[in-house]
């Protein structure tokens, strides 16, 4: 064998064995890697939880904990209903075009699928903390043109009582309705929404 | 016995003892460079010798490692990585193991001593220009080690399982969500669970013990192999390499050992007098150092009033929310560490030392700094109105003193730089 195929041979051996090492090392690490994955029993526990409102009075809220979130339903009174339509001009997306921040049969003017209960992600869309429940009217830290909301401490996000995010705050998007349906008129069932229609 | 027959008896049994340990230093150096390595590193390891305050705290900064190891193995021996339980365990730390207090608040107060040493560190490196070649390894090594405590110190505040723990974990791993296409699962990937929560704190516990330690020694290893490579630089900027005495070693050089390490010494004291100082007067610095939020245990369905991080995050946080958008918010955040990395490019200027560069370059450093000083006050403040447009003229002048450093030092009138070094008084 000539000098120069030996050398050929050799440098195909070190790239052959380079490359089947780098696989392995590739290889191993895929269960390291996968490991990280939310494992059977988070997923398990992020079951959907069913939610009572028959004594949810009109204009209170109620929280409740799915996936470690809180989900906030609360019963608008026919006056905030009136005030939802006041306010577009101010808002960022106030026709919900973001389609991930709802499911489709909550894209309408109220972002619910019954007009009056609202149901949402206690989630600021920013940076993800919990907005307060502001539902006075021209306080004096919120200003004059303050109609009602939720307003997150974090960062200053502003949100309707839709949950759509007010323009010039550090929130992209509008709060997000989670997956829900009725079970019965007080009974609704959050995470799953088999047979809900858009 | 008379004395002068006892002064002899002790005079050999001290030759023979000395003899024995030259024996046993000769058997360990034909098995371990052991002499070898003390030579290279200390004895024989020349620093310029006219090094100033500013050059203590790359030596301060290891110390604070060993503090923050020792401590941390001892609250390992008491703390529980269990959502249930961690809170609780941090209170019996406090309250019923022996010293647990005086250790925690070691490992604590340790943390922000840690980054008000690097921050002097660093900022003693752009005043002389250290990271300039031939020492751009040497500092981006010492970026990693930057990025590495950055880590370390969000992974542990997750540990106490606090009001501020589990919110401020909450706001940093939503970050990650902004990570064009894979951010949502990313974000899952990072928690293990669809929120904050045992599964988080238990991987962020074996991170914050193992992992991350484990990286920043190593780091430091190589940091000081790369500064013993290159050799320290000076308040002066010169190359003492260049001016050597016939025997090889650099004229303006003296040995690290005695000569440093008895002044480090000192530095050493005075650092333990002020630490000590913070640890029994002043341990939580006001809300400073341990937030008052954080205690109280962690409630996921509360948010704490105002979201701040400890103060050393609180430049980059500021810029964060000082950006209407999210993506775009997290990206300048992160521009603004990795900028850093890139100095030794950015900056053209011929010169090492502030002593000899041009108005422009002090005058840059110097709104630089005040640029970070502020965004540090901003992002604790809440983010309305007048803060936020502060922090928006801060950042944009952080930014700045990158982005145009390329223009500016190029065209710097520099003084002439001594051939050997000097001393200032």
């Amino acid at each position: 064998m000539s000098e120069k195929s030996g050398m050929s041979r050799r440098h195909f051996l070190t790239v052959a064995t380079s490359v089947t090492g780098t696989a392995g090392v590739i290889m191993a690490a895929v269960p390291f890697v996968m490991s990280f994955r939310p494992n059977a029993r988070a997923q398990a526990l992020g079951a959907p939880v069913q939610i009572d409102i028959s004594k949810l009075e009109a204009g209170a809220m109620m929280r409740v904990m799915w996936r470690g979130k809180p989900v906030w339903v609360l019963r608008r009174t026919q006056d905030m209903l009136r005030r939802l339509g006041s306010n577009d001009a101010r808002l960022r997306d106030p026709d919900s075009e973001v389609a991930s921040q709802q499911p489709p049969y909550a894209r309408n003017e109220t972002r619910s699928i019954k007009p009056e209960i609202l149901v949402l992600l206690g989630v600021c869309t920013h940076l993800g903390c919990a907005p307060l429940e502001r539902f006075d009217i021209a306080p004096s830290d919120l200003g004059p043109d303050w109609i009602g909301g939720f307003y997150c401490p974090c960062h200053g996000s502003k949100f309707d009582l839709a949950g759509r995010v007010y323009k010039g705050v550090p929130a992209p998007t509008n709060l997000v309705v989670p997956p829900y349906r009725f079970l019965s008129a007080d009974l609704i069932l959050v995470g799953d929404d088999t047979g809900a229609k858009a | 016995m008379s004395a002068a027959r006892r002064d002899a008896v002790e005079a050999s049994l001290m030759v023979r003892f000395n003899g024995k340990l030259t024996d046993l230093l000769e058997w360990i150096d034909a098995r371990f460079p052991l002499t070898k390595m003390l030579k290279e590193h200390a004895t024989e390891y020349y620093a310029a010798k006219n090094f100033n305050i500013l050059y203590v705290f790359g030596v301060l900064a290891m110390v604070v490692l060993v503090i923050q190891l020792c401590t941390g193995i001892f609250l390992t021996m008491s703390y529980k990585p269990d959502a249930e339980k961690a809170f609780a365990s941090v209170q019996y730390i406090m309250r019923d193991v022996e010293w647990g207090w005086l250790i925690r608040y070691m490992h604590s107060t340790g943390a922000s001593a840690f980054f008000i040493v690097v921050y002097l560190h660093m900022f003693r490196g752009m005043m002389y220009g250290s990271y300039k070649k031939p020492r751009e390894l040497l500092w981006i090594i010492g970026m990693l080690i930057y990025l590495c405590l950055m880590a370390e110190g969000f992974l542990g505040y997750l540990l106490p399982w606090g009001q501020m723990s589990y919110w401020g974990a909450q706001v940093i791993v939503s970050l990650f969500g902004t990570v064009p296409g894979i951010g949502p699962d990313l974000v899952d990937w990072i928690r293990g669970d669809f929120f904050i929560s045992d599964i988080t704190l238990n991987r962020f516990f074996a991170l914050h013990v193992v992992a991350v330690p484990l990286a920043l020694i190593m780091l430091v290893v190589m940091h000081i192999l790369a500064l013993h490579e290159t050799g320290s630089l000076n308040p002066d900027g010169v190359e003492i390499k260049e001016h050597k005495g016939p025997d090889g070693i650099p004229l303006d050089g003296i040995a690290f050992h005695p000569y440093y390490t008895a002044k480090d010494l000192v530095a050493i004291v005075i650092f333990a007098a002020v630490f000590a100082g913070v640890l029994f007067f002043a341990p939580e610095m006001g809300g400073y150092f341990l937030e008052h939020a954080n205690f109280d245990p962690a409630n996921q369905l509360q948010t704490p009033e105002h979201i701040t991080p400890v103060w050393y995050y609180t430049p980059f946080y500021a810029i964060l929310r000082s950006v209407p958008s999210k993506g775009l918010g997290a990206l300048m955040m992160a521009m603004a560490i990795i900028l850093l990395f890139f100095l030794p490019w950015l900056d053209r200027c011929k010169v090492k030392s502030i002593r000899y560069r041009g108005w422009i370059f002090k005058l840059a450093l110097t709104i630089f700094a005040i640029s970070f000083v502020s965004l540090g006050y901003l992002g604790m403040q809440p983010a309305v109105g007048i803060f936020v447009k502060f922090t928006r003229v801060f950042a944009a002048l952080y930014f700045s003193f990158f982005i145009f450093m390329p223009i500016y030092t190029r065209f710097e009138k520099t003084r002439p730089v001594p051939e050997r070094v000097t001393y200032h008084h």
